[in-house]
C-alpha cells in the first residue's frame, strides 16, 4: 500500500529525513520509535503532503502512485490519514461542520454524492459512542480550549469518521489517560481490517500493548536504524535507544 | 474650482430652498464658517495621516441632483433586508421616496429629517438633541451640518420599542457623473427603549458618488440600540461616515461595521459615555481588495465610573487594499473601574496589501482595566495543513480560516437576519460557496 524509497527530505536546506525505506502493506500495523528530534513527525507530514518540507531524493508511493505532486487534500481523498501530535486549534468552525465539509469534500473529489444529513448525524452518533465522546464536544470550536487528551480523542473521532485507507497516528498516546487510552485503542482496532493499515508513532510500549504492532522500527537521525517485531518495542522500554544508536555507528 | 469652493458658493444656493429664519440655521450658517475656515482635512493632520481626500476634491461633483429618480422595488430589492419584515427609510439620490419607503408615527417616530427640521411639533425634540454631539469643529461633520436637510429622524419615547428594525438605504442611480451626498440622520432613544437600525448606501452604476454622512445617537438611561453599517457599495463609491453617540446611565449601544466594498471609506465613531454603568461595542468586520481603502477611527470616551467598553475590528486585506485601525481610548481621572477592552487582528492576504494600526490610549484614572491588542499576519499554515490534511481543498481551507476568522465578531450580532446576510457576504466576499453556517 505505501512504499517509501530512500527518501531525502530537508526543510530550509537542513535535512532531516536521510534516506528512509518502508514498506506498508495492507492489514499491518507499524510502530515507529525513536528519540525526540529523530523525525518521526516529519515522516508522517511527509506522507500527508506537508510542503513546507521538501523531498530532495526518494519517493513515497501509494498504491503504486507516487505522491510526490499530489496536494495535501488529494492525498486525504485517497485515504492517507494523520492524526498529528499538536493538533491546531480552530476557532469558529464547531468539530462537526468540520467533519462534514472533510467527509463531503471527499465524496465529492471521488464524485459521490454529499451524504445525506440522516445518514451523517447517525454514523457521528456511533462513532462518538465507540469512542466515548460527549456529544455536546462536538458543537465546540476545533481543537480550541481542548484538553491535550480531548484533543487526541477527537483526532481518531475524525479518523474514525473518515474511515481512512492509511492511518498515521503521532504520539496519539501522548496526553491520554490510562482509560481514554484504552478506549482510544480499542477504537482503532474496531477500524482494522485486512484492507487498511496504521502506522502508530509513539515513545511508549503501553499503547502497543492494546495496538498489536507487526513490525517495530526505530528512527534516528532521519534514518531507520532498526527493524524487528513486537518484542523490540519491549527490549527498548528496557534498554532505551543508545545500544541502538552505538550499533548504528558501528 | 475645486470641490471646497465649489461647495462654498453652492451654499447659497441651498439657502434659497431651506428656511432660513429657522433657528436650524443659524447652526447650518455657524457650522459653513467652520468649514470655510478648515477646508478638508490633509495628511499633515496626525488623523488623516494614511487616508487623502486629495483625488476626491479633484471631482466634478454634483451638490444637489438635477431631478427625482425613481427606482423600481424589484431594481433593489436584493439590497434590502428581505428576509425579515423592516420600517424602511429610503432615498434616491439624496432625495426621500416615499415609494420605497415604509415610515411609522404609530407610538414612535420613524420618518424624515426634513420634517423634524421643519415642523413646528419636533421642535421641543430638535432644539435638544439636534447637533448637541455631533463635533462643532471637525471640518467633515460640519460641512455636512452647513448643508443638512434630509435623512433619517428616528424617535423612540420612553419604554418603546418599534416593532420592527429600521432600515436607512440610500441609492445613488448614476443620472448624475459624479453625485455628493450629505445625509443628515437624528436618533434618539429615550429612557428604557429599545432600536435596532441598519444603515447602507448602494451606488447602483459606476459613477462617481461622495458621501458623507453624520449621525447622532442619543441612549437616555437604560435604552437599547443596536445599529448595523452595511458597506458594501461599488469600487466607485467613498463614504465618510461620521458618527456620534451620546450614552446616559446603564444604556447599552452597540454599533457593527461590515466594510466588504467601496473606494474609499472613512468611519469616525465617536462614543461619549455621560452616566454610569454604560456599555458600549464596537465591532467590525473588513474584508476588502483592490485598490480600495478604509480606515476606521473610533473614539470612546470614559466620562464616569463604572462603564465599558468592547472594540473588536477584523480585517482581511487583499490585492493593494489598504487599511487604517485607529481606536482612541480617553478615561477621565473620575471615570474610576472603567473597562476598556481593544483588539484588531488583521490578516495580509497579498504582500501589496497594507494595514496601519494604533492603539491610542489616554488614561487620567488609576483603576481601570484597559486591554488592547493588534495583530497582523498572514493565515496559519499550520492550520491549513490540518484543515487540507482532512481532505478540504486548498482554496476552501483559506476561505475557512478567513471566514471563522471574521466570523466571531458575528456573535454580538442580534437580528439573526442580519447575521445571515452577512455570513452569506462573508463567504461571497472570500469567494466560498459553504455548505453549512459556522
Ligand atoms: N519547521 C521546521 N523548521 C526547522 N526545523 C524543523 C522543523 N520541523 C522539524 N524540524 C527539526 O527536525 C527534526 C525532527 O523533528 P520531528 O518533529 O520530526 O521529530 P520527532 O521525531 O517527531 O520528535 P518528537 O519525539 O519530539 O516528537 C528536529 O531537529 C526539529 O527541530
Ligand atoms: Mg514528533
Amino acid at each position: 500500500m505505501l512504499k517509501i524509497k530512500d527518501l531525502h527530505a530537508s526543510i530550509d536546506d537542513k535535512e532531516i529525513l536521510k534516506g528512509i525505506n518502508l514498506e506498508v502493506k495492507a492489514g499491518e500495523v507499524h510502530a515507529i520509535m525513536g528519540p525526540n528530534g529523530s523525525g518521526k513527525s516529519t515522516l508522517s507530514a511527509v506522507i500527508a503532503g506537508k510542503e513546507e518540507f521538501e523531498v530532495t531524493q526518494g519517493s513515497v508511493e501509494l498504491d503504486g502512485e507516487d505522491l510526490d505532486e499530489v496536494a495535501p487534500e488529494e492525498r486525504a481523498h485517497k485515504g492517507v490519514f494523520l492524526s498529528f501530535q499538536y493538533p491546531v486549534e480552530i476557532p469558529g468552525v464547531s468539530v462537526t461542520n468540520f467533519i462534514k465539509t472533510a467527509i463531503n469534500e471527499s465524496r465529492k473529489a471521488r464524485g459521490m454524492e454529499e451524504m445525506p444529513a440522516n445518514e451523517m448525524l447517525k454514523m457521528i452518533r456511533e462513532k462518538s459512542e465507540l469512542l466515548d465522546i460527549d456529544r455536546k464536544f462536538l458543537s465546540r470550536s476545533l481543537n480550541e480550549g481542548f484538553s491535550g487528551g480531548e484533543k487526541k480523542r477527537n483526532e481518531i473521532f475524525q479518523m474514525a469518521m473518515l474511515e481512512p485507507k492509511l492511518a498515521i497516528l503521532d504520539e496519539t498516546d501522548s496526553g491520554l489517560d490510562i482509560d481514554a487510552l484504552r478506549i482510544v485503542a480499542n477504537g482503532v482496532n474496531k477500524l482494522k481490517s485486512k484492507d487498511n493499515a496504521v502506522i502508530v508513532i509513539t515513545h511508549y510500549q503501553r499503547l502497543l500493548e492494546y495496538i498489536v504492532p507487526d513490525f517495530v522500527h526505530v528512527l534516528h537521525n532521519g534514518k531507520i536504524v532498526k527493524s524487528g517485531g513486537k518484542e523490540l518495542a519491549l527490549e527498548l522500554e528496557e534498554k532505551g535507544y543508545d545500544w541502538i544508536k552505538n550499533e548504528a555507528v558501528v | 474650482m475645486d470641490l471646497k469652493d465649489k461647495l462654498i458658493s453652492s451654499f447659497m444656493a441651498f439657502e434659497s430652498n431651506v428656511d432660513i429664519e429657522h433657528p436650524v440655521h443659524d447652526v447650518r450658517t455657524e457650522a459653513m464658517k467652520n468649514f470655510e475656515m478648515k477646508g478638508f482635512p490633509t495628511k499633515k493632520e496626525e488623523a488623516w495621516k494614511y487616508t487623502s481626500l486629495k483625488n476626491l476634491q479633484k471631482v466634478d461633483f454634483s451638490i444637489f441632483p438635477k431631478e427625482e429618480n425613481a427606482l423600481e422595488y424589484k431594481q433593489v430589492k436584493k439590497y434590502f433586508l428581505h428576509e425579515v419584515d423592516t420600517y424602511k427609510i429610503v432615498f434616491i439620490d439624496g432625495i426621500y421616496s416615499s415609494y420605497l419607503s415604509e415610515t411609522t408615527h404609530d407610538g414612535v417616530d420613524i420618518c424624515l429629517m426634513s420634517s423634524a427640521l421643519t415642523k413646528p411639533m419636533y421642535k421641543p425634540v430638535v432644539d435638544v438633541y439636534f447637533n448637541k454631539v455631533a463635533s462643532k469643529d471637525e471640518s467633515l461633520t460640519t460641512l455636512n451640518t452647513a448643508f443638512c436637510r434630509e435623512g433619517a429622524y428616528i424617535y423612540i419615547p420612553k419604554n418603546k420599542m418599534p416593532k420592527k428594525p429600521v432600515e436607512i438605504i440610500h441609492f445613488a442611480t448614476g443620472n448624475e457623473a459624479s453625485l455628493m451626498l450629505q445625509p443628515r440622520n437624528l436618533i434618539i432613544a429615550e429612557e428604557n427603549s429599545e432600536l435596532q437600525v441598519i444603515e447602507r448606501h448602494q451606488s447602483l452604476t459606476s459613477n462617481e458618488v461622495l458621501t458623507n454622512s453624520v449621525t447622532e445617537i442619543f441612549a437616555a438611561d437604560s435604552a437599547i440600540v443596536d445599529y448595523y453599517k452595511i458597506q458594501n457599495d461599488s469600487e466607485n463609491a467613498s463614504l465618510i461616515d461620521n458618527t456620534y453617540i451620546d450614552q446616559k446611565g446603564k444604556s447599552n449601544v452597540s454599533v457593527h461595521t461590515f466594510s466588504f466594498g467601496g473606494k474609499l471609506i472613512r468611519n469616525n465613531l465617536n462614543f461619549y459615555q455621560n452616566g454610569e454603568h454604560i456599555e458600549s461595542t464596537m465591532k467590525g468586520v473588513t474584508i476588502l481588495g483592490n485598490k480600495q481603502h478604509v480606515d476606521h477611527h473610533t473614539l470612546v470616551h470614559h466620562i464616569e465610573p463604572n462603564c465599558e467598553s468592547h472594540q473588536d475590528y477584523k480585517g482581511i486585506y487583499g490585492e493593494n487594499a489598504t487599511g487604517v485601525f485607529n481606536g482612541k481610548i480617553i478615561v477621565d481621572k473620575i471615570a474610576q473601574k472603567t473597562n476598556a477592552f481593544q483588539q484588531n487582528n488583521n490578516i495580509l492576504v497579498s504582500d501589496k496589501a497594507t494595514i496601519n494600526t494604533k492603539p491610542q490610549l489616554e488614561i487620567f484614572a488609576d483603576d481601570v482595566k484597559c486591554s488592547h491588542g493588534c495583530t497582523i499576519g498572514q493565515l496559519d499554515e499550520d492550520a491549513l495543513f490540518y484543515l487540507q490534511s482532512r481532505g478540504i481543498p486548498q482554496k476552501e481551507a483559506r476561505a475557512l480560516l478567513m471566514y471563522a476568522f471574521a466570523n466571531n465578531v458575528l456573535e454580538s450580532v442580534r437580528i439573526p437576519e442580519v447575521k445571515a446576510r452577512i455570513n452569506k457576504l462573508i463567504a461571497k466576499k472570500l469567494g466560498v460557496s459553504l455548505g453549512f453556517d459556522l
